[in-house]
């Protein structure tokens, strides 16, 4: 046997005799670790991976219980099990409207608009008559299963740690997918997702949804656990104390959320029995020395508990992948205009950085845009990819207009590029890296991803990410994290990404940057060889060798305007170019 | 959530406590005279709130710290002049003095271990010295029965040494982590001083005697002489403040932080010193408040997370960046809770904390920002 899988048994195993073996007391702890991972489970994937941090998710633990509590107490007709979709659809109205209006703040205003409606929904339930004030709603049946009371925190035990377990699963599964992927790219690399065809402001509503739900079916848990509720669990320090939690642990894996929560209800637990004895007296002293503990241990270890445990454990190692079956590829013309590009400009304030340029692209070739620092170049290339909108002129790919769609609609016309500073997510793999280029390529959803109903697709979506990587030389470094690589070679990678897209136009910004000579040559090969496919190239560079002896035609700029365009050779001798570049011969 | 979080229950409840002002809740009818009586509350609070504020926006932009526990430093303000006034040593000494044999330490292991001694005397005199000296000289003096400015005086300085010695033992070993890690320890730390808060100064909430018992008549309206001197004394600080930024090279230096770390960085400006400076000022802003609002609220030891969370929401107005902003935010905020205390008072803190969403929004939607740094 593996040691990985000796470990996971031995886990497994103590998970299951638990409630037998340990005293009655453990079993309520265990409980309450069980309801608090699975709250701060969400909060991995919505503060850790994705980067949103929500300090209200004890509000929506509160809403589950709340809901439950009034339809048992008031409709005992209606089976508490019924209670739970009816609490997840309200939590799931409740999450998108605050989703919907607080996930476009961006930084620090999130975290404090969560505070401030987490306030609000506590003060509301602690407010309201028929939720029983601040006193409360007491008198909750247990719930039953098949005919069986749930009675004992025994039975509650499996009921709990079986839905932690399916979250955790869930969870996992979600983050390895197309659409985890893609969280994964909303923390740090917004712009790159988008330029993917990530729709990121629907993408944070869901996994908000996402993680209030999991929250919610906490409450619904504690509800039943305790028989009674009333806002105080609800409040403002206990959502902070789910943060506390997802943090400590590690937020950066599902392990972090089970992790962080045991630590953190342990240490309580151990210093309300220790302290008093240590000291010989009553007082506060846990919450000080608590809060001492964890500020020493974030100073000992910033990324949590759980990546200083992991080390511990045998990681599974990769699985190969196979490159049977891939996706389908697009078909693309070979003659006539791909782009067109006129009078386009961008003013910021006063600078016109682009102006009223013009300029066309043919299917099939490869054009170069270069220019002195400053000429404006990558200012253009944004504005063709969607990333800055046009102060005014049009710019329209196969005849139709991409002036007022976002970057992630323009991707869903089959425009990709890479970035002048590379933007990968460091910590994923080259082949995860790369498959995110072929989002458009796919179509599973979160739903599908959690329930691990896209293995086909994402098969599919790894054999050509590996394809790709295969292609451009980087196979020996498949799985490896892409933050190890050299810049050059993370510049391939990009290369490789955009490739996964099956793109008509690729839009290339300095990709020799920061190469060797050698691999120069293998990219300008590359290059070349898409250009046979059928693939449309716009390359900004400043190498002029790689320029001139792979593109066909040059665009040149200076000072956001046209300097002159034509073949390589005649642009070499132009004298308004050569003046520009070496300021007057 | 569980039998195990006693305290934190206990701060909860407390939070639901409506604050003990006279707003006049018998009256169905809104009178002109009632409206200057709760509008004059609200800007008096909203002064208030303005300080937190700006210690907020001052700390967040040079630190990237979201500053939780400046609610402690305004309850500690309080209660420590509560002590004092009752002729006892209070246990923010002992704090003092422990934090300073503390940072002390982490002085002499940092020097050790970077063999680096030039700098050594000087920090351990700011560090350990100084406190230490100020703490020694508190107890000793507390007993005797000072002046009220006196006190007020002490308990100033005392509160406002603890800001700089938190950030020594706390943040600074954690300067370079991301917004969410300091976010968590200054969690942690507000705990901690919560839970010393109720050590050092027990369950019971403390009121401080008005500064000045005057009142003024204008036409119908009465103003109490304790609003007019938290107003003016919270402009002279915003003054002081302004003038501590415009035409000082430490303010300066400050400001620079602020808009580009690592530019400051570069031109000399220690980050450590850039970070215990705005600590001390944002501990001064709270010890501050925390004198100004004690003769006007019950300060209980845990009342602090709520005032200066108003104070944030005035500050979230100002969009965490501007200082003139910020403080017109708070005095909104005081406006909005007066008012909706005498409409609907059980749900006074429901409104505060919602109507700021929109206001969120809008300050998100109408600003730019850029990626964030992490």
């Amino acid at each position: 046997m593996n040691p990985r899988a000796a470990v996971l048994l031995v886990l497994g195993t103590a998970l299951l005799l638990a409630p037998v073996a340990a005293p009655p007391f453990w079993v309520t702890l265990l409980n309450y670790i069980g309801l608090y991972s699975i709250v701060s489970l969400g909060l991995v994937l919505l503060t850790g991976v994705a980067g949103q941090t929500s300090f209200g998710q004890a509000a929506f633990v509160g809403l589950g219980a709340y809901t439950t509590a009034y339809l048992s107490l008031n409709h005992p007709a209606i089976s508490p099990w019924v209670n739970l979709p009816i609490g997840v659809a309200l939590t799931s109205v409740v999450a998108l409207f605050l989703g919907f209006i607080t996930l476009r703040m961006k930084g620090h205003y999130l975290p404090l608009a969560t505070i401030a409606w987490g306030i609000s929904l506590y003060y509301i339930f602690g407010n309201l008559e028929f939720l029983g004030g601040h006193t409360g709603l007491a008198g909750i049946p247990a719930l039953s299963f098949f005919g069986i009371e749930m009675r004992s925190e025994r039975h509650f035990y499996y009921l709990i740690w079986t839905i932690v377990l399916a979250s955790l699963w869930a969870t996992r599964n979600l983050l390895d997918s197309r659409p985890g992927r893609a969280v994964r790219a909303l923390k740090g690399a917004l712009e790159m997702a988008e330029a993917f065809g990530v729709d990121a402001g629907r993408l944070k509503i869901v996994i908000f949804v996402y993680a209030a739900l999991l929250a919610c079916i906490s409450g619904w848990l504690y509800a039943h656990l305790q028989r009674f509720v009333n806002p105080t669990p609800f409040g403002p320090i206990q959502g902070i104390e789910y943060l506390f939690m997802a943090v400590v642990g590690g937020a950066g894996s599902v392990w972090g959320a089970v992790v962080g929560a045991t630590v953190i209800t342990l240490l309580k637990q151990v210093l309300q029995d220790w302290l008093p004895r240590l000291l010989g007296r009553d007082g506060n002293f846990e919450v000080v020395v608590f809060g001492i503990l964890m500020i020493l241990l974030l100073q000992r270890t910033r990324d949590g508990v759980w990546p200083w445990l992991a080390r511990a454990v045998p990681q599974r190692k990769p699985l190969p992948v196979s490159k049977a079956t891939t996706l389908p590829k697009r078909s693309r013309g070979n003659e006539g205009v791909l782009l067109v590009v006129e009078r386009a400009r961008k003013q910021f304030g006063g600078l016109v950085a682009v102006s009223d340029l013009s300029f066309e692209l043919y299917r099939g070739e490869i054009l170069g845009l270069i220019g002195p620092n400053g000429a404006g170049k990558s200012t253009m290339f944004n504005l063709i990819s969607g990333a800055l909108p046009l102060t005014s002129g049009t710019i329209a790919f196969e005849g139709r207009s991409t002036g007022n769609r976002q970057p992630f609609q323009i991707a869903r016309l089959g425009i990709c590029r890479t970035f002048q500073h590379v933007k990968l997510i460091p910590a994923m793999s080259v082949l995860d890296n790369v498959a995110l280029g072929a989002y458009l390529r796919g179509s599973s959803g979160v739903t599908r991803a959690a329930l691990r109903l896209d293995r086909r697709e994402e098969a599919m979506t790894l054999a050509e990410a590996a394809i790709q990587i295969e292609r451009v030389g980087l196979n020996e470094h498949l799985h490896a994290a892409v933050g190890s690589l050299s810049l050059g070679k993370q510049r391939i990678v990009e290369i490789a990404r955009a490739l996964a897209a099956d793109p008509c136009l690729l839009l290339l910004d300095e990709p020799a940057a920061g190469l060797r000579y050698l691999e120069k040559q293998e990219l300008a090969a590359l290059l070349r060889s898409l250009r046979e496919e059928g693939m449309t190239i716009l390359l900004v560079e400043h190498d002029m060798d790689f320029v001139m002896g792979l593109t066909d035609r040059l665009v040149v700029m200076d000072f956001g305007e046209m300097l002159a365009q034509g073949l390589p050779g005649e642009i070499q001798k132009n004298p308004v170019v050569l003046e520009a570049y070496l300021g007057g011969v | 959530m569980t039998q195990t979080s006693k305290s934190k229950t206990r701060s909860v409840a407390a939070i639901g406590e409506p604050p003990s002002k006279p707003a006049a809740r018998t009256f169905l009818f809104m009178t002109f005279s009632i409206a200057a009586l709760l509008a004059q509350d609200g800007v008096t609070n909203g002064a208030i709130y303005a300080l937190l504020a700006l210690a907020l926006v001052l700390v967040f932009t040079v630190t990237r710290v979201i500053f939780i526990p400046s609610g402690e430093f305004v309850t500690y303000g309080t209660l420590t002049l509560a002590a004092l006034q009752l002729g006892k040593p209070p246990g923010t000494v002992g704090l003092l003095a422990g934090l300073a044999l503390i940072a002390g330490t982490m002085e002499c292991y940092t020097a050790a271990r970077q063999r680096d001694w030039r700098r050594f005397p000087r920090r351990l005199a700011l560090y350990l010295v100084l406190p230490l000296a100020i703490a020694v000289v508190v107890y000793a003096v507390a007993p005797l029965s000072l002046a009220f400015p006196i006190q007020i005086l002490l308990t100033l300085v005392i509160v406002t040494a603890l800001g700089p010695l938190l950030y020594r033992v706390a943040y600074q070993p954690l300067a370079e982590a991301s917004v969410l890690v300091l976010l968590i320890v200054s969690v942690a730390a507000h705990f901690s001083l919560l839970g010393l808060g109720l050590w050092f100064f027990g369950a019971e909430g403390s009121r401080t005697p008005p500064f000045t018992d005057a009142t003024f008549h204008v036409g119908d309206i009465t103003v109490s002489g304790q609003s007019v001197l938290v107003l003016l004394s919270s402009l002279i600080l915003i003054g002081a403040l302004y003038l501590f930024f415009e035409r000082t090279l430490y303010g300066k230096a400050l400001r620079a932080t602020a808009i580009n770390r690592v530019g400051a960085r570069l031109v000399g400006i220690s980050p450590s010193l850039a970070g215990s400076l705005t600590f001390v000022l944002a501990a001064l802003l709270g010890a501050f408040s925390g004198v100004l609002i004690g003769p006007i609220t019950t300060i209980y030891y845990d009342s602090g997370f709520l005032i200066s969370l108003k104070g944030f929401v005035g500050a979230i107005i100002g969009g965490l960046s501007s200082y003139p902003l910020a403080a017109a935010g708070s005095v909104l905020v005081g406006l909005l809770e007066s008012f909706s205390s005498f409409w609907a008072s059980a749900f006074k803190e429901v409104i505060v904390f919602t109507l700021i969403i929109p206001v969120l929004l809008w300050r998100s939607l109408t600003t730019h920002h850029h990626e964030e740094e992490e």
